[in-house]
């Protein structure tokens, strides 16, 4: 047996293995719709956030234009009651949104993957401690406390709503996160780093993280999304960024000028479906990494 | 060079770690340079985790663990956890579950590099690399950039025990490195550690292989239940089994050209001579009773 893997044959397969191992996933990830759709209708709406804002030459909110004018070739989407321009408030908005699912994910996913691994690989009473810290913020009304929070704030900014996000909702991440870590952590080749006279977040990142990597994506990819679902819904309520714009305050104007009551569909429509078909692509996006990732999943 | 006094290890196991399971019950054992210990029992007999707290992968409850005079569990700090670990090393059970199955085999000697010779340039560290896989008798352009998948079992062993000879180790814990691999493998496996024992390495071998443990061993060690049921040199456990457990376990052992019927039958017309076993004051402690020459007997468990 212990010359099987030197047997004729098996050496051109060892040479492209780290590449086919890349390209088996590339393989799936090219096949499957999902993914594909999820993936350019969100880079497709992200580069229209960075790009369409450019080409604006005036403020979103300025009073621009003729009083709630139904879309034309001069103005795409329309205008508002006041004449703002809504086109310019929607690509302004998307890039906001963005960067609010970004910056609010991105810091529950740091503070929920730190949590996540330091208690699933240390175990014991870190863990105890940990665990009981995730399941306190876990059961906190998020909203609401985040509803207290903002309003008592003077200055509300894309900064501050996002570290609020992020602070709020990073619990299940963590659970996720530390229940692959434990499983990880007892394996053989974890103790042997630890016999290597390997440092302990050197062994997190080096020997855990890279086996859960499609987890983490995916792990990031719902935590943007329910970020975005958060600041909209805090905008919507009349919380969000002082004097911004974003998907969620237009909706917020929208409804509270009448837009409904005055059959200006070209007010809350744009906003209502942009945060819907972002979130709903993130959430296609991972139902089709899943696929790829996990082959019981995959469709022939 | 190692020596184990008084160890115990306790789980606490339950619903807020309310119950409590005694893994190992007072051990106290020596490994010397160039000897090689092995340590018998049945699943559960603590004969893992004994390698384990060796290793400092668990702490024990109680007791000392000595290498070269000092108690491990007092190593704090990672400069000084590296340096046992430059000295002390093991091989697992389970060859595939020892290497990261998305990076290549070869990972564990890099690992090996980058703490301990960070120093040492590119060409001297594949002359070292090679030397330690022709110590093991492994081809380099068999094993050197493949993944682990693409491996036998022994060789996976046998990559890990040469990563250990990259290292100045004195000691190694072999835990039950052979059970994984096939017969044709296994007598490479088992040569390769009376190599190293020619070297003066002293070797912890845990196996639950009685045959084995013959085989390869200067000492035996037979746990049974976390406790030490007898210990002495290999050719006197073996040949003369004071322990009314050891005598079970070794006509427990298959036989070529016997049936289980005609061993029973020996055994009953032949009892073996009887010896006073220590009794246990109380439900911690394992006392051993020296019969002849370094050949000890422990309590009875039953």
């Amino acid at each position: 047996m212990s010359n099987v893997a030197g047997a004729p044959g098996t050496a051109e397969k060892s040479d492209g293995a780290a590449a086919k191992r890349g390209s088996e996933a590339l393989h799936y990830a090219r096949r499957n719709p999902k993914l594909l759709i999820g993936l350019g209708i969100v880079l497709g709406l992200l580069l229209l956030g960075i790009i369409a804002p450019f080409f604006v030459d005036h403020d979103p909110n300025e009073y621009i234009g003729p009083q709630g004018q139904a879309p034309d070739g001069e103005y795409w989407m329309g205008t508002t009651s006041f004449g703002q321009d809504i086109w310019a408030q929607f690509v302004y908005g998307l890039r906001a949104t963005f960067l609010i699912g970004i910056f609010g994910g991105g810091v529950a996913f740091v503070i929920g993957t730190a949590v996540g691994f330091v208690a699933g690989y240390k175990g014991g009473i870190i863990d105890e401690i940990l665990n009981m810290l995730t399941n306190v913020v876990l059961v906190l009304p998020a909203l609401v406390v985040l509803i207290v929070v903002t309003a008592y704030l003077e200055v509300r900014g894309l900064f501050v709503q996002g570290v609020f996000i992020g602070l709020t909702s990073w619990p299940w991440a963590a659970r996720a996160v530390r229940s692959q870590a434990l499983s990880l952590a007892n394996r053989d080749y974890v103790d042997l780093a630890r016999l290597s006279g390997r440092r302990t977040w050197k062994i997190i990142t080096s020997e855990i993280a890279p086996n859960m990597s499609s987890y983490l994506v995916m792990s990031f990819i719902l935590l943007f999304g329910g970020a975005i679902l958060i600041a909209a819904g805090l905008d919507f309520i009349g919380l969000g960024p002082s004097n911004g714009v974003s998907l969620g305050l237009m909706l917020e104007s929208a409804v509270g000028w009448g837009a409904l009551q005055r059959g200006m569909w070209w007010w809350f429509i744009p906003p209502g479906l942009g945060i819907t078909v972002i979130v709903a692509s993130l959430y296609i996006l991972n139902v089709g990494l899943d696929e790829v990732f996990n082959p019981k999943l995959r469709e022939l | 060079m190692l020596e184990l006094k008084n160890v115990h290890k306790v789980y606490r196991v339950g619903a807020f770690g309310g119950g409590r399971k005694r893994a190992v019950r007072d051990v106290s054992l020596t490994v010397e340079p160039g000897e090689v210990v092995s340590l018998i029992g049945e699943s559960g007999s603590g004969k893992s985790t004994l390698g384990k707290m060796v290793l400092g992968l668990f702490r024990p409850t109680e007791g000392q663990i000595l290498f070269e005079g000092t108690d491990i569990t007092t190593i704090k700090g990672h400069a000084a956890r590296k340096e046992y670990y430059r000295h002390v090393q093991g091989v697992f059970q389970d060859p595939f579950s020892s290497f990261n199955p998305i990076f290549k085999a070869d990972r564990v000697f890099e690992m090996i590099r980058s703490t301990y010779y960070p120093g040492v340039s590119d060409a001297d560290w594949k002359d070292r690399v090679l030397d330690a896989l022709g110590t093991v008798r492994l081809d380099p352009d068999n094993v050197l950039n493949k993944y682990p998948h693409q491996l036998s079992g022994g060789q996976l062993q046998r990559v890990l025990i040469a990563r250990a000879l990259l290292l100045d180790i004195k000691l190694l814990v072999a835990d039950e490195i052979i059970s994984m691999l096939d017969a044709s493998t296994r007598i490479d496996v088992l040569n390769l550690l009376s190599d190293l024992k020619e070297r003066g390495l002293g070797i912890l071998f845990v196996t639950h292989d009685l045959s084995l443990g013959n085989y390869v061993s200067d000492k035996s060690v037979i746990l049974r239940k976390g406790a030490i049921a007898e210990m002495g040199p290999t050719a006197r456990v073996f040949e003369n089994p004071l322990h009314p457990y050891s005598r079970h376990l070794l006509s427990c052992v298959p036989q070529l050209h016997r049936t289980w019927a005609e061993v029973d039958a020996e055994l009953a017309a032949n009892p073996p001579e009887d010896v006073e076993l220590p009794v246990a004051p109380d439900e911690e402690s394992a006392p051993l009773v020296e019969v002849e020459e370094g050949h000890f007997v422990g309590i009875n468990q039953g």
